[in-house]
Formats: structure tokens, C-alpha cells, sequence
């Protein structure tokens, strides 16, 4: 089946099974690996994108259910690709990642939350971040980016 | 999260002073790395037109920089952190510098392994060398343009510069670098600490905006022209063979190109039999898996399950061990006549190591030769296996090392590679295998169980006065999984003069491999969560029933006493720097000056493993209700005289921390009938941030002694320091491992 695609603001076309998830959509046939594969199950989050905005895990969206949704990953995060959102700045500056393969899945659902949320509270960032698994333990400098990303004047910018 | 450091002048012996100063025991000669001999330099120079003083370090003429790291990188830093070395003694400012990562070629590079925290402690010395000698060949070729001595020559932020004021830029000097000799080592003058700008400093890793902004970076990222996509359908049993397969239907099913049975060469641990779905996607070949069926001879490994064993082990425990590892005195008389005695069976289960990054290799089979691209943590073993599987010679191997999602030990199996370079060889076009995360969790190289039978002994006083560990382990052809050899040396044997450790290994047909400090990660919380066991049973502070246990000493050699020839990680034992780092860690967590409350309370343990000495403190809460918090983990590190990247070393030990908790709460892989019984991070959960301790504070104790690795010593502590706090808090010992299994409710 041929599907056309909004995808970090360009249209794609793709010819794929109907329940092909965006995941692999993306990965094998528009070479947008940024978004990981961790689990297929929706257990770890390494795969988090934005249709229209929300955070949504892609390994199970299957494609024939996204339409003309505006998708996001995180190559188009930002919106300047020759620039880095607040948010990504903060994470390199302080260090986040160990091996990174979780950390565009953090970034993506850490953006979503900000952008709903622009000044969390410590749980409500707990809660935000609990579907998203990251297996070298960066847990507590997850946390301090996105409350030093909040802390910025420009918070909500933060997670455009 | 914090941290401080702190200078402890110890004794330094002439031995350590030379390893910290001048390179001169061992130490590869520089030349190695340049390919074909010296004249090489100036060969490589004159084709390129760069200054490539050796395997590590390009110039170019417009004085771009570029230093190759061989190390394959998992998470441990190590892409950022040894470039470092290279970069501070060669006087380039950091962001000045690209890093690639080194193909493996271990002719070029020498030893390419990441694990057992040795890439710092195996390359520091060699990096000092590698970094001065290209600087002092641009100082000579400065001082040789301006006709003066090098004398007056000094290097500063790329740049050479003359007493007089003058200046040339690296780039400016390549031309007449690239004609010097590499000069001798003793011609090479280091950078000394007191000197250093760069070495510890908080420095972000070089890839981070690659990882920010998801560019390819890892083994599962890669993509070739005419790529096609691999599934491998493994027997559910370990090791079990095809005895047939629906091939004809899965070749029909949409985008699926290939499908065929691979025998395996009978090594569990190697290529293990199995079916190969060839697609054009990934989709189109996990689609069609699930159409797969297969009917498997599984072999004897169905009879194997873990509770059996488990039950086994409890009726022998009482029995003599297969293997005395070690007896000192006589244990037996010391507990008869001990004041007080102890009596516990400590249990933990086989785990996973669950690389977010699922195991895979892409592999191209063409005109004879190999390629392959990997998230491999030991290049040479998937290498040898390529060989000794398929009969490809080494010189038609051409391997990359890709960044890996995680490593813990599990990539240095290399069952995965050669799986896809099994399937790559009959095609001929390049083919990516990727696992699923249900073959990751139940075709691991897991971390073997373990129960331990202890009794222990104190006196009037509250000493430890008689020690007894009859261990069970598994194992295969009379030889222990990974890990699951307790040495005649761990501590706390050659310390107690009744001491007796005894080992019995259940055979199996399961496979097993290294998992982050292997042994360590279990042994460390048998051990100090029974020596706590001992302190309560005594009436004794357990810091201050641990420094007595440790005694005056300051060394503790390998071997002695009764048992076996003492070999392994706690063998030579430097007592000085496990209490200097113990008292350390306990001070900067304020240890016996707190006053809890009930269902609070503060935990201590400490482990030598991996040449570092870690001494470790947790403060929890336990609700009511049973559940855990760590509300401040106190971490005293020392592992030698310099931390290469403070922001690294920070972060490795923060992720040890939440590891050895999350081991701790969760994890366990239950096998019944020689097979896996979980599956996805459903039923084998991973530490998720709300679990996460609430503050972590990392301190390093800088000592005199050569600087040592960070992968693995800060883990084992973990566990028995948050088990010790939970007593304290709740008075319910942990016996178990998962801590799921124990009921933690108070009122």
C-alpha cells in the first residue's frame, strides 16, 4: 500500500503493509534511524515520536493509522536543523547520555511534557518519564536536564 | 548529584612511582603502532599530506586534527576519555579535536577489547606517549624552521612557540614534521599532572549531539545499498536443533526473499542452530516469523530447570563441596565454640544483561572476503569466530566497530555476528540481522544463578571468629559459567583465621557469559550482607566490625593459607586503600551521626574488583506498605591518582548505582525446562526512573597509585548496601535476590 506521509514537516511517500509500524517506516524506508528500536511492545520508549505534538510510541502505530498527521522524530525536533532546541543543548551540556541509544526516546517524550508542563515538580517529571527505560542508569541527569531546560527563561521554547 | 576529591599522600613505592611517571615498565614501544615499521611516518605523510606521527593522530596541513580512538565504545566513554590523554599531552585545545572510531585492525592497534574496565588502565600510559611524542616532532620541526634550540621552543593550543615571541601553527608545521624521525621514547618529555588543563575536567561526550539530534551512530543504524533484512529463529531450549521447518510457505509470504535452516557448529555459546527469514524489511521478516514453525530436537537441556537445581542444592548443602576452595584452621571448632553463630542461605537468579540496542551485525559476504559491522565489545572473538565457523582467514575479515547500546559484558559473546556472517555467506548481497527483543532476553549469555550455604561465628567481643560458605554454581564441562568461580582469595578468606570455602557446580547445558563485574556483582552482596548478619549478631557497628575485619595491615597477598594458589580479581589485596576509602566514604555520609526513624535507616558495604577499591553507603526509606526508596547513595571511589573525564567517571558510577539497584529490585531469569522463561521487559522489568535513588554523591579519593577503570567496581557494593539499609530500617534481612521476592511490610 502506498501511504503519503507529513514527516518533520516534509511529505513522504512510502509503499509498505498496512501494518507496517511507523517505527520501521521510518528506519528501513525513510532513514530516519534516530528513532530506536528497544522492545516492539511499548515497554521501553526508545522509539518515541510526536504525531501531532503528543508523545506516541511508533512500534505500535502501525502506519495505516497515521493519515496526514504532522509527525515528528527526533531529526526534525528542532526546528533549524542547523541548530539544537534548548532542550537537546541541555542534554550534550550536562552530559546525559552513557551509550545514547534511549536518549532521543527521552528527548522526545521529555519535549512533549515540557510543552504541557512547562514547570514540573520533581514527581511530575517522574511520571512523565516512567515508560521510558534507560538501561545504563542516566535517571538523575534526566531529571536535572529537563528541570534545568524548565528552569530556562525560555522554558517553553525549551520544548519546541 | 556532587562530587569532591580529596589528595591522600600515601607511601609511594619506586615501582608505582614509574608506572605514574615514567612508562618505564612495559609500555608497547610507539613504533607499534605505526604500520610497517619507522620509516612508515614519513610514508604515510608523503601520500596523504597530513602529519601521522603513529595509528592515532592526523594533522592536516590546515591544521584540522583528528585523533582515532580503538576502543570499541558501549557507554563507558571511552570514545571521549582516551582521546583526552592523547589531546592533553599533545597541546590541542578540546574543541579543536574530531574523533573516529578506530576499524579493528589489532596488528595496527593492539589489543581492541572493552572489558574488565582495563581500555584506561591498559592504554593511559601508552596515550601520555602517543600524544607527547607528535608534540615534541612539531616542537622539532619548529625550532629546526626558526634555526634555535628546542630548548626555547614550547607547544601551547596548537601552536609552537619561540621565547622570542614567534609562532607557528601545527597545521604550518606538518610538511617538516611529517620528514622527522619518531623519536625514542627517552627523547620524549611528558606533560606532568601538575601541568594538565584537560585531565579531569567534566568533559561531555564527543557524540553527544550526534545522539541528541539521532544520527546513525549505532550497529543498528547501519544501511547499505541492495540491503536486505535478517531474522533467526532460535530453539526455545538452549541450543536445540531444526529438525524441520516450513521454508516452502515463508518464501512465499510478502518481501520475503530467502528462508533457510543454518546447523550451527554444536557450541551454545556460538553459531546455534536455527532458521534465517531473508526480507526486504525488517517488518516484512518479523512478519513473517510469526508464520514460522519449526519442529526442534531439543535435546537433554529440556530436562534442566532452575528449581530443580535450587532444591538439589538445599538437600546437599549440608553434604561436602564438589571442590574445597580454601581452609584455613579449623571452622568446624571455631563455631562450636563461638558465643553467638549465624546460619543463612543467600539466592540470586540468572539475569540478563538487555542492551537496549538488540543484538545485531550487518555482514556482506563478497569476492571472498567478510565485512561486517558490529556492536562488539571483543572484535577479536567475532573475528576468530568468522574464522573458525566458516574457515575464513583472518586477512579476508574486515570488521567495524560500531557504538553499542549498551555493552555490560554481553557483547563480548559474539553469537550474533557470526549468526550474521553464517547467513551473509550464502547470499551475496550485504544483509542486516537484527534480534528481537524475545530472542535477546531468552538467547542471552546470562549471568549464572547462585545459592550460598553460610554459618558464621562471633565471639564474647562481637569478632568474626569462624566463616563456612558451601557455594552452589553452574557451569559446563566441569568449568563455571562466567563469574561463577568464587576465588580461594575473595575477601573476606585470608582474613579470618577460620575460614573454609567450598563450591559445587550443577552441569548444564545453559549459556552463560560475563555480566558487569562478573562475580564481584553477586559475590560483593553475599558477602557483606552476611558480614552484617555477623555485626547485628555481635552487637557491633557494622563500619566498625568491618575496619576490625580488615585489620592493620596494609597488604594482603595473593595465595597463602590453606587453599588453593590464590588468583582472580582479589588477589593482591591493598588493605591501606580499602580502609583509607571506606573511612573516606563514611565520613562524607556522615555515617553513625544520623538518627533515623523506623523505616529509615543507612547501609555500608565495600568491594575490590577491577583494580578499583569502592566503599559505598545507601540511606533508605521502607514505607509501611514495603516500598523502597534510596534516598542518598554515598559512593567513595578510589581508583588511583588521576579521574580521566570527571563528567564520565561521574557517570559511571551514578549508572552503577542505579544498575546494582535495579539488579537488586527486579531482574531474574527463571528457567524451566532448558529454556528462558521471560520475554520482554513485560515480565523482565527494567529500573525505571521513579525507582531511581532521589540523590547520588560520588566522591573520589585520589591516591598514589596507577589510574584504574570505571566500568564495573562501582557496582558491586550496590546491593548489599541498600539490603544492609533496609534492615536497619526495617529489620527484615534480604536474602533473596530479586528483592521482589521479599516481603518488605512493617508496622
Amino acid at each position: 500500500m502506498k501511504y503519503t506521509l507529513n514527516v518533520n514537516g516534509t511529505s513522504r511517500t512510502v509503499d509498505v503493509a498496512p501494518d507496517t509500524p511507523m517505527l520501521w517506516v521510518l528506519r528501513d524506508h525513510l532513514d530516519l534511524v534516530g528513532t530506536k528500536f528497544g522492545c516492539g511492545v511499548g515497554q521501553c520508549g526508545a522509539c518515541t515520536i510526536h504525531i501531532n505534538g503528543e508523545a506516541t510510541r511508533s512500534c505500535m502505530t502501525p502506519v495505516s493509522t497515521v493519515g496526514r498527521k504532522k509527525i515528528t522524530t527526533i531529526e526534525g525536533l528542532a526546528a533549524d536543523a542547523a541548530k539544537l532546541t534548548p532542550l537537546q543543548q541541555v542534554w550534550c551540556d550536562s552530559d546525559v547520555a552513557q551509550c545514547g541509544y534511549c536518549q532521543a526516546g527521552q528527548i522526545m517524550q521529555a519535549a512533549s511534557f515540557l510543552k504541557d508542563n512547562p514547570k514540573p515538580a520533581d514527581d511530575e517529571i517522574d511520571g512523565a518519564m516512567a515508560g521510558n527505560l534507560c538501561r545504563c542508569g542516566t535517571y538523575l541527569r534526566i531529571r536535572a536536564a529537563i528541570k534545568q531546560a524548565a528552569a530556562m527563561p525560555a522554558g517553553k521554547e525549551a520544548a519546541q | 548529584m556532587s562530587t569532591s576529591s580529596t589528595t591522600l599522600t600515601g607511601p609511594v613505592n619506586r615501582r608505582d612511582f614509574l608506572k605514574l611517571t615514567g612508562l618505564a615498565g612495559g609500555g608497547l614501544a610507539l613504533a607499534f603502532y605505526i604500520r610497517g615499521g619507522g620509516d612508515a611516518a614519513a610514508a604515510e605523510t608523503a601520500a596523504s599530506g597530513d602529519f601521522k606521527p603513529n595509528a592515532f593522530i592526523r594533522i592536516t596541513p590546515a591544521g584540522a586534527v583528528t585523533i582515532v580512538s580503538k576502543q570499541p565504545e558501549m557507554g563507558q566513554g571511552v570514545k571521549t576519555s582516551l582521546p583526552m590523554i592523547i589531546a592533553e599531552q599533545l597541546e590541542v585545545p578540546w574543541k579543536e579535536i574530531s574523533i573516529e572510531q578506530g576499524d579493528f585492525d589489532d596488528k595496527l592497534y593492539g589489543n581492541q577489547g572493552a572489558g574488565g574496565s582495563n581500555s584506561t588502565p591498559n592504554n593511559y600510559d601508552n596515550f601520555h606517549l602517543v600524544g607527547a611524542t607528535a608534540r615534541t616532532m612539531l616542537v622539532q620541526a619548529a625550532a629546526q624552521t626558526w634555526g634555535v634550540p628546542v630548548s626555547e621552543c614550547r607547544a601551547e593550543k596548537a601552536a609552537v612557540l619561540h621565547s622570542s615571541g614567534k609562532t607557528l601553527k601545527y597545521g604550518q608545521l606538518v610538511a617538516k614534521a611529517a620528514t622527522l624521525p619518531v623519536p625514542a621514547k627517552e627523547a620524549v618529555v611528558l606533560k606532568q599532572p601538575k601541568d594538565f588543563k584537560l585531565l579531569g575536567t567534566r568533559v561531555p561526550q564527543f557524540d553527544s549531539k550526534k545522539i541528541v539530534t539521532g544520527q546513525s551512530l549505532f550497529g543498528i543504524d547501519v544501511k547499505l545499498p541492495g540491503m536486505l533484512y535478517a531474522v533467526y529463529e532460535k530453539c526455545p531450549a538452549f541450543g536445540g536443533k531444526v529438525v524441520s521447518a516450513n521454508l516452502d510457505q515463508i518464501k512465499t509470504l510478502p518481501g520475503v526473499k530467502h528462508a533457510f535452516i543454518i546447523e550451527g557448529n554444536g557450541k551454545v555459546k556460538e553459531l546455534v542452530p536455527g532458521v534465517a527469514i531473508v526480507a526486504d524489511s525488517t517488518w516484512a521478516a518479523f512478519s513473517a516469523r510469526k508464520q514460522l514453525k519449526v519442529t526442534w530436537d531439543e535435546g537433554k537441556v529440556a530436562g534442566e530447570s532452575w528449581d530443580t537445581f535450587v532444591a538439589q542444592a538445599r538437600g546437599k548443602a549440608a553434604q561436602p563441596g564438589g571442590r574445597t576452595l580454601r581452609k584455613d584452621g579449623d571452622p568446624d571448632a571455631a563455631l562450636a565454640g563461638a558465643v553467638k553463630t549465624v546460619q543463612a542461605e543467600y539466592l540470586y537468579p540468572f539475569i540478563s544483561h538487555a542492551n537496549l540496542e538488540p543484538q545485531n551485525t550487518t555482514a556482506h559476504w563478497k569476492n571472498g572476503v567478510m565485512e561486517l559491522w558490529s556492536p562488539t565489545q571483543i572484535p577479536t572473538i567475532g573475528a576468530g569466530l568468522v574464522t573458525k565457523v566458516l574457515g575464513i582467514p583472518a586477512d579476508k575479515i574486515k570488521l567495524h566497530i560500531n557504538r553499542a547500546g549498551g555493552g555490560f559484558g554481553r557483547r563480548i559473546g559474539a553469537d550474533y555476528l557470526i549468526e550474521a556472517a553464517a547467513i551473509a555467506h550464502k547470499l551475496d548481497v550485504p544483509v542486516k540481522l537484527t534480534w528481537s527483543r524475545e530472542d535477546d532476553l531468552r538467547h542471552d549469555q546470562y549471568r549464572p544463578g547462585g545459592i550460598h550455604f553460610l554459618k558464621g561465628g562471633v565471639d564474647a567481643k562481637g569478632k568474626v571468629v569462624a566463616w563456612k560458605n558451601h557455594f552452589f554454581t553452574f557451569g559446563e564441562g566441569g568449568n563455571p559459567g562466567s563469574g561463577g568461580s568464587l576465588s580461594p582469595d575473595e575477601f573476606p578468606g585470608r582474613w579470618i583465621a577460620n575460614y573454609q570455602a567450598e563450591q559445587t557446580m550443577f552441569e548444564t547445558g545453559w549459556p552463560m557469559g560475563p555480566w558487569r563485574a562478573p562475580g564481584s556483582c553477586v559475590f560483593a552482596w553475599v558477602i557483606h550482607s552476611f558480614i552484617d548478619e555477623l555485626a547485628h549478631a555481635g552487637g557491633r557497628d557494622p563500619l566498625e566490625l568491618r575496619l576490625e575485619l580488615l585489620g592493620d595491615k596494609d597488604d594482603m597477598p595473593a595465595g597463602g593459607g590453606g587453599g588453593a594458589k590464590g588468583k582472580g580479581p582479589a588477589a593482591g589485596y591493598n588493605v591501606a586503600r580499602m580502609r583509607n576509602v571506606l573511612k573516606f566514604a563514611a565520613e562524607k555520609a556522615g555515617w553513625g551521626k544520623k538518627k533515623f526513624a523506623k523505616g529509615q535507616g543507612a547501609g555500608i558495604a565495600f568491594h575490590f574488583s577491577h583494580r578499583g577499591y569502592f566503599a559505598q553507603i545507601a540511606e533508605v526509606t521502607v514505607s509501611k506498605d514495603g516500598q523502597l526508596k534510596v534516598d542518598r547513595f554515598i559512593s567513595g571511589c578510589d581508583i588511583g591518582a588521576q579521574v580521566v573525564n570527571l563528567s564520565g567517571a561521574e557517570n559511571q558510577v551514578e549508572g552503577s548505582v542505579v544498575d546494582g539497584l535495579g539488579t537488586l529490585m527486579t531482574q531474574e531469569i527463571n528457567i524451566e525446562r532448558g529454556r528462558a522463561v521471560q520475554s520482554n521487559f513485560t515480565d523482565y522489568p527494567l529500573i525505571r526512573i521513579t525507582d531511581a535513588p532521589t540523590k547520588i554523591e560520588t566522591h573520589f579519593l585520589k591516591t598514589n597509585y596507577p589510574t584504574t577503570g570505571l566500568g564495573e567496581p562501582a557496582l558491586p557494593p550496590v546491593a548489599p548496601a541498600v539490603c544492609n539499609a533496609i534492615f536497619a530500617a526495617t529489620g527484615k534481612r534480604v536474602r533473596q535476590m530479586p528483592l521482589s521476592r521479599t516481603d518488605l511490610r512493617w508496622a
